[in-house]
């Protein structure tokens, strides 16, 4: 099958589906693979590099998608591209369709099947085909480079012979993909990091990176995890806390980057203009929410401005600002998909409707709409949720009653009376000697390092060949038949004894520091 | 020749001797000194005993002893690491051997019915008995180990049927044919019965250890070990000689100690391992083979990625270790990742192995420093720090079954918890199950990853992508 990427049309996306390294390896799923001219100029990929990998470089984008059977796109299809899918013909890329409903219905009338790597589930499996949360990764890096860029400080502290330099500090709201990857960023940079979530589960993720989670003083029902790793709305009370919380931190930092999306609604307004304008002069508010309306009162989508010598950042296509990265990953999340979706390497994709992820991603298939898919149970704090070492199975010795030992004891007392009743005073001086070992041993042994049971073993071994004694008592007989049999004896304990301590200090020998 | 007073004297020097080279052992530092201490032990107690009590017959001695102790320096020198086990068990059913031909021996001697007479002889004839029986057993035991160890016999457990009633019958005959003997041997017979006992004996050490599953070895080895000091400890007895009693007791409670705590490390009773059979008495095995879901492969340059970016890392090293001989590659991650500064540490389950301490021993062959080995109830609860556990070529050990499922074959035993990290890599060959025959849910964990192939070669891999 022949997959196909053209040029993004979208005005401002510098973003291409596949970057010749990964074209290479979707020729390895037996794809032939076709790009138009000049789509991944803007992420830095050449013609020439596609053609180095093998890639047929075709010129116009109506011929492209009259051939190719697969489309990998970036963006939704917009323009003349709406009216290009064709019956049989598959499409992958981002489509929105809960925003772009009139979209999905002329896409499903094509007949084509399409494919939106939106709609992947958020599911341990899919985390490879999990192209939002690339970009994701990406917007938030990308956000404290832009941070950077705009405050007129440095990051990291600095004391030098012209003066102290503060460190810069940064808030980030909402410690998801986006969150995380701006709190590493802003870290190694150098900043002093504080993060605030409404999902209490994330406190150890954000810790792990060395940054403060902010705790809010407030009892709610329960946490804030919504469906698929996303947070829910949250109560009034709730979002009020949150809001002073976030007015008291703006007197303090430097830069705020906020990135709460909750999934179908518009963005929480979480800094109030008066917020955004308490902040110190020079500094800098990066909206990864401004798509969905910004999480900012001051936010106008895809612009820079400043407001009261603040800087509030609403670029739109952070990810498309680090194209050829971008380009990179998602390229290879699709070919991820791409991978699932021939399970025989041939070249020919099967849409498995069974497969959850598969299922989940299309939108619409054979001219049917297929979206929304089918709740799936998505397991995102299952990983905390691990099982619980339940006391299960307590060993049942020990809920006996004390009445067994008891009786154990007392047979063995009466046993060890009976024996000294019938037993030689020869005997019991033996039997004497033979107690007190076992409980010397007994004491000793339990002192072991579990670390050095095997040597134990080899020592004990070699020392129970002590009962070479018992042979060399006998060689002196004279009945022939003894002596050798002493001698035979002798003989074997001997390779015990220096075979048995020769291996346990070679053992010994080898444990060091 | 000296008198019988230094002679006993020397025995009390070499007994203490004993009991300081066991001591010796309960660290690192000390052991090698206590080895020593065995070693000169060892040698005042031949000495006392050639020099005391040897009349006659020195060449002979002095070339079996030459003989066999050039055969065990060069068993000791050419062992691996891996095959320990076998050396262990081998070298037990020597010391069953000489139980037994002492044994023989003292029976043979027609000074015995001068010595002793009326109850003294009844004892001395039991003591005989006892310790040739002990003795047998070892050694037919220890065989049949060693074969299963060595791979020479298969591993599984054969089950007879109606064992335990043949068990029984071996044991009824014993008794019976014992008090022939001592019946018999105070008109001077006897060796007759003490032959067929010695027969059933062998038997029975065979059968006992055919029905033991692979699993169950480190608790066969161990209760071996304890077999073979009881066996002296028996000799010691009819001898009427203290240093081999007490030699022989210490010997065997260490055995019994190590086979107590490999039970416990499995929640099993030492006689539900000896009844044998591992897994073919719990009809839940079957119902817990199923697959429980879809496990996430990775491969080994992931894995190097995942190593790298970790602080704290878990290495939970299993039977599959020694087998695929990784332990080295082990080690040459181990140091590339330290260097880097990660934190790896090693944690070991007391039943990782075919016998006890197999992986320390193994690991300190490859020159992991001791103390980053860390036992199973030192790391337990370290485990949600974490950040990647690599479990190579272990499955029962790390089955969180065996705390969740009360129904599991393995309920109860403890395990080390590697699935409360934050990653577990499990190196595996296939989706077999283990010894226990009991699924692994570890392996369908959301946080678990799957790495399948030989551990050796795909550790060579993650080595060389660090």
């Amino acid at each position: 099958m022949l997959i196909g990427v053209p040029r993004e049309i979208c005005e401002g996306e510098r973003r291409v589906a596949t970057t010749p390294d990964v074209a290479a390896q979707l020729m390895k799923l037996g794809f032939d693979v076709a790009v138009e001219s000049g789509a991944g100029e803007a992420a830095s990929f050449s013609d020439d590099a596609y053609r180095d990998a093998g890639c047929e470089v075709i010129e116009s984008a109506g011929e492209l998608w009259a051939r190719a059977d697969i489309v990998l796109k970036v963006r939704a299809p917009e323009g003349d591209e709406t009216g290009r899918l064709r019956d049989g013909q598959t499409m992958i890329g981002f489509v929105w369709p809960g925003q772009n409903p009139a979209l999905l219905e002329q896409l499903a009338k094509s007949g084509g099947t399409v494919m939106a790597m939106d709609s992947v589930p958020r599911i341990s499996r899919a985390q490879k085909v999990d192209a939002l949360s690339s970009m994701a990764n990406i917007a938030g890096y990308r956000a404290v480079v832009e941070a950077a860029q705009h405050f007129g400080r440095f990051f990291m502290g600095q004391i030098t012979a012209a003066g102290k330099v503060p460190p810069a500090r940064v808030l980030v709201i909402g410690a998801g993909v986006a969150g995380l990857a701006a709190i590493g960023a802003a870290k190694s940079m150098g900043a002093i990091v504080r993060s605030f979530d409404t999902r209490p589960e994330v406190k150890e993720q954000v810790e792990s990176m060395d940054a403060e989670f902010l705790m809010l003083d407030f009892e709610d029902d329960g946490d804030g995890s919504g469906s698929g790793g996303y947070a829910r709305v949250m109560s009034e009370e709730f979002i009020e806390a949150e809001m002073e919380l976030f007015a008291e931190q703006a007197k303090d930092v430097d830069v705020i980057i906020t990135t709460a999306l909750i999934p179908g609604k518009p963005a929480p307004k979480l800094i109030t203009a008066e917020t955004a304008r308490s902040m110190k002069d020079g500094s800098v508010i990066v909206d990864l929410a401004a798509e969905q309306g910004g999480n900012c009162e001051l936010t106008v989508p895809g612009e820079v401005t400043v407001d009261n010598g603040v800087t509030i950042i609403a670029y739109t296509d952070l990810p498309s600002r680090l194209a050829a990265q971008s380009s990179q990953l998602y390229a290879t999340n699709l070919r991820h998909l791409l991978a699932d979706l021939t399970p025989g390497k041939d070249g020919n994709i099967v849409v498995d409707m069974e497969d959850e992820v598969i299922r989940g991603a299309t939108i619409c298939k054979d001219g049917e709409t297929t979206w929304p898919p089918p709740v799936v149970e998505v397991s995102a704090a299952s990983a905390e949720a691990a099982p619980a070492p339940a006391p299960a199975a307590e060993p049942a010795g020990e809920r006996k009653s004390v009445v067994g030992p008891l009786v154990g004891m007392l047979a063995g007392g009466l046993a060890l009376l009976g024996l000294g009743a019938v037993a030689p005073a020869s005997f019991m001086a033996h039997f004497t000697v033979f107690v007190l070992a076992c409980f010397v041993g007994y004491m000793v042994i339990w002192n072991v390092t579990p670390a050095l049971h095997t040597p134990l073993m080899s020592v004990t071994n070699a020392i129970s060949s002590i009962i070479i004694i018992g042979a060399l008592l006998q060689i002196s007989s004279t009945d022939k038949l003894i002596m050798w049999i002493a001698v035979a004896t002798a003989g074997v304990t001997a390779v015990n004894i220096a075979g048995g301590f020769a291996v346990t200090r070679r053992m010994l020998e080898m444990f060091r520091k | 020749m000296i008198n019988e007073g230094i002679v006993n004297v020397s025995y009390i020097i070499a007994t203490i001797l004993f009991i300081l080279a066991l001591g010796g052992l309960s660290n690192q530092e000390t052991a090698r000194r206590g080895n020593w201490y065995g070693i000169v032990g060892m040698a005042i107690a031949l000495l006392a005993t050639v020099f005391g009590e040897v009349t006659a017959q020195y060449d002979k001695l002095i070339v079996a002893l030459l003989v066999g102790g050039t055969v065990g320096l060069i068993l000791a020198r050419r062992v691996q690491m891996t095959q320990m086990p076998e050396l262990v068990a081998i070298l037990h059913s020597l010391v069953g051997l000489a139980a037994v031909a002492v044994g023989f021996a003292n029976f043979m001697d027609p000074a015995r019915l001068a010595h002793y007479a009326g109850v003294e002889l009844t004892i001395h004839d039991i003591e005989t008995y006892i310790g040739v029986l002990i003795g047998a057993v070892t050694f037919s035991g220890s065989v049949i180990a060693f074969g299963k160890l060595s791979g020479r016999i298969s591993g599984n457990p054969l089950i007879l049927p109606a064992r335990h009633w043949l068990n029984l019958l071996l044991l009824l005959g014993s008794i019976y044919y014992g008090y022939e003997f001592v019946v018999q041997s105070v008109e001077g017979g006897g060796l007759m019965p003490l032959i067929i006992m010695t027969v059933l004996a062998l038997l029975f050490g065979m059968h006992m250890v055919m029905a033991i599953g692979g699993a169950d070895m480190p608790v066969v080895v161990s209760m071996l070990n304890s077999y073979s000091g009881w066996a002296a400890s028996a000799t010691g007895f009819m001898l009427g000689n203290d240093l081999l009693i007490v030699t022989g007791a210490l010997v065997g409670s260490s055995g019994a100690i190590l086979s107590y705590i490999m039970c416990r490390a499995m929640n099993r009773r030492f006689l539900a391992v000896i009844a044998g059979g591992f897994g073919t008495g719990g009809g839940g095995a079957a119902g817990g083979g199923e697959q429980q879901g879809e496990v996430a492969p990775v491969d080994a340059a992931e894995t190097a990625a995942l190593l790298s970016n970790a602080k704290e890392v878990m290495i939970i090293p299993g039977y599959g270790m020694a087998v695929a001989q990784a332990q080295h590659t082990v080690f040459e991650i181990t140091r590339t990742l330290r260097e880097k500064g990660v934190n790896v540490r090693f944690g070991i389950h007391p039943v990782a192995g075919r016998m006890p301490g197999h992986m320390n021993v193994l690991l300190a062959e490859a020159k992991v420093p001791y103390d980053i080995v860390f036992e199973m109830d030192e790391v337990n609860e370290d485990f949600p720090d974490v950040d990647v556990s690599v479990v190579i070529g272990a499955n029962d050990i790390v089955n969180p079954s065996a705390l969740t499922d009360p129904d599991s074959p393995i309920a109860g035993m403890p395990v080390l918890e590697c699935w409360k990290g934050k990653v577990s890599i499990v190196l595996k060959r296939s989706m077999a199950t283990g010894y226990a025959g009991v699924q692994n849910p570890l392996f369908f964990l959301d946080n678990t990853r799957m790495l399948f192939g030989d551990a050796k070669a795909t550790l060579d891999e993650v080595l060389k992508a660090l």
